[in-house]
């Protein structure tokens, strides 16, 4: 089963939840893909043993080859190649490439009518995986300065190994990064925290979570700040609580220092535990659901 | 006019909450809430929406299941895996690059613009403010931030203001370049924690890429005076200045329900050093020109 901690709002214990859960569980594997802020390598000090660049695709023009027809140009929706036209006097104008800009989505490379484009590599992050203790662990690490993560989360999630428990830590917000993180998950538990902030980004959360399909079920950490707004929009919306998790200070300063919840507390670890099981159930009630759905 | 955005890296360290307070603090400004996929900022300043604007961006391909003679050419080409082999679009993974449009022999693919989410112009008590909702499940933040910031600049050239406070978005992709290009000063808001210090020099270093002058505020800087010592340093060899160190305090968390600027609400210590940073960036931001 794979599930995936997400939360809307930043900094709401998405990774002390993943990381946490996941130490409380045997035959686990933990994936962050948070790839512009990895953290959970910081709680779970992973011995790493693979690593690898990763990479996407974009066009590089084969001078010789191209007559400059403009046709990359016109069928790139990504304003990522100009074709300038040659300047007076000269014979051979230029094309440029902007590859920031570019999804690698291989149109001016499959329909340039000169085959004037190849396809070349180019570094947008590393992907990195190893052990922490008996937890398989994976992350991606986005490079500085480059724009889009959802090809680099992709590529991340290849090393999933449905064989098992999947944790994966996704990044904050609700927007492409996001969905491509919870994409293909079984179930998604979002952190939120009972505040105004906490509350209005949980509502975008679960909207983009009913668009993308995904069953899912909230975990409400310090769960003694704020207001009762959130318990009564979950209510009212009919989404499970599964989990709250009181302010301490204690936490904070695990936290703080890179330390686990489980290890000091160990009553969470418990804690964690039921988690999963009742998570296994809704997960298996949901798929009833849906199969009495296809057969109705 | 001085573009002044509040970014920070790792997300819930405090951003929105120090930003809603400069507004409260600074004469002549415009606030842009540049995290579009989840705005806070309008939640404590409570704006009356003068103008609302849809916004467009990118486009989504259909299939006419009429017209479509399965020939499979767009389910093999699709590098994003966007269409089912019963020949269906999934709206999510499409990023609108019209490949299978241009490929398809039988002329079945009809290329959709997106209404991506809206963008508002607003009143607040504290001045104007231009903020955007992006919609639900839609790409292109960083051309929804692009605009919302275009907008809050030509008002404040228009209205001859000072200053452009960004509340910026979490992590360090598209949205967070585009909120902090061209800046005058982008402040980084950490705290001391082994997230808040990893992430807040991922954030520096992104500035230092993009050559915007940097401050660094380090929230709740009791919790762990070991690790606050340890900003510190780092942000000394990167030559990054500490312009302020905000004490934890109870009182912040519990004013939130109470949806207004901090600075308004209280006078304690949190607030003092509030004001106080908001003197330093003034002074930060007129030297730097």
């Amino acid at each position: 089963m794979i599930i995936a901690v997400a939360s809307g709002k930043g900094g709401t214990g998405k990774t002390t939840v993943a990381v946490n859960l996941a130490l409380s569980l045997d035959n686990v594997q933990l994936i962050d893909c948070d790839v512009e802020e990895p953290n959970a390598h910081l709680f779970l000090k992973p011995d790493i043993s693979y690593r690898k660049s990763a990479c996407i695709h974009i066009p590089e023009i084969i001078e010789e080859r191209c007559n400059e027809c403009g046709l990359c140009q016109e069928v790139c929706a990504f304003n990522s190649i100009v074709v300038l036209p040659a300047p007076e006097g000269a014979r051979k104008g230029s094309v440029l490439v902007f590859p920031n800009l570019c999804h690698s989505c291989g149109a001016c490379f499959i329909l340039c009518p000169q085959g004037a484009i190849r396809e070349i590599e180019r570094e947008i992050g590393v992907i990195e995986s190893g052990w922490s203790g008996s937890m398989a662990f994976a992350h991606g690490k986005l490079n500085i300065g480059e724009a889009m993560a959802p090809p680099l989360i992709r590529q991340v999630k290849k090393l999933i190994d449905p064989g098992q428990a999947v944790i994966i830590d996704a990044p904050p917000g609700t927007s492409c990064p996001v969905i491509e993180s919870v994409k293909g998950a079984d179930f998604c538990i979002l952190v939120t925290e009972p505040t105004p902030f906490g509350l209005h980004d949980l509502e975008l959360a679960v909207e983009m979570l009913k668009t993308v399909g995904i069953p899912f079920a909230l975990i409400i950490n310090r769960s003694d700040i704020g207001d009762d707004r959130t318990d009564e929009y979950a209510l009212k919306n009919k989404i499970p609580i599964l989990m709250r998790i009181p302010y301490d200070r204690e936490i904070a300063e695990l936290y703080s220092r890179g330390l686990n919840i489980i290890d000091s507390k160990k009553e969470y670890k418990t804690r964690f535990k039921e988690l999963f099981s009742r998570i296994e159930d809704l997960h298996v009630a949901d798929r009833g659901h849906q199969r009495q759905r296809g057969h109705g | 006019m001085w573009q002044i955005v509040v970014i920070s890296g790792k997300g819930g360290t405090g951003k929105t909450i120090i930003t809603a307070s400069f507004a409260a603090l600074a004469k002549n400004k415009v606030m842009v809430d540049c995290d579009v996929d989840a705005a806070d900022l309008h939640l404590l300043l409570h704006p009356r929406i003068l103008e609302r604007h849809e916004f467009r961006s990118g486009k989504t391909a259909r299939i006419d299941l009429e017209k479509c003679v399965e020939c499979g050419k767009c389910v093999d080409l699709c590098r994003f895996n966007a269409i089912s082999p019963a020949f269906v679009v999934d709206r999510v993974s499409c990023e609108g690059c019209g490949l299978c449009d241009r490929i398809c022999p039988a002329g079945a693919v009809v290329m959709e613009e997106n209404l991506s989410g809206e963008w508002f112009v607003s009143d607040t008590a504290y001045g104007p403010f231009v903020h955007a909702r992006l919609g639900i499940a839609e790409e292109n933040s960083g051309k929804l931030v692009s605009q919302v910031r275009q907008v809050a600049k030509e008002i404040a050239e228009k209205e001859n203001l000072d200053y452009v406070l960004i509340d910026g978005p979490p992590g360090i992709g598209c949205p967070v370049i585009a909120s902090l290009a061209d800046t005058d000063l982008a402040l980084i808001v950490t705290e001391p924690t082994l997230s808040g210090m990893h992430d807040m020099s991922r954030a520096a270093e992104l500035a230092g890429h993009f050559r915007i002058k940097t401050g660094v505020v380090i929230n709740k800087h009791d919790l762990n005076p070991e690790n606050t010592s340890e900003i510190e340093k780092m942000c000394k060899d990167r030559g990054v200045e500490v312009i302020g160190k905000i004490p934890f305090s109870e009182e912040v968390s519990r004013s939130i329900v109470r949806a207004r600027p901090f600075v308004e609400l209280s006078s304690n210590a949190v607030s003092r050093e509030i004001s106080s940073i908001w003197r330093r960036i003034k002074v930060m931001v007129t030297n730097n020109k």
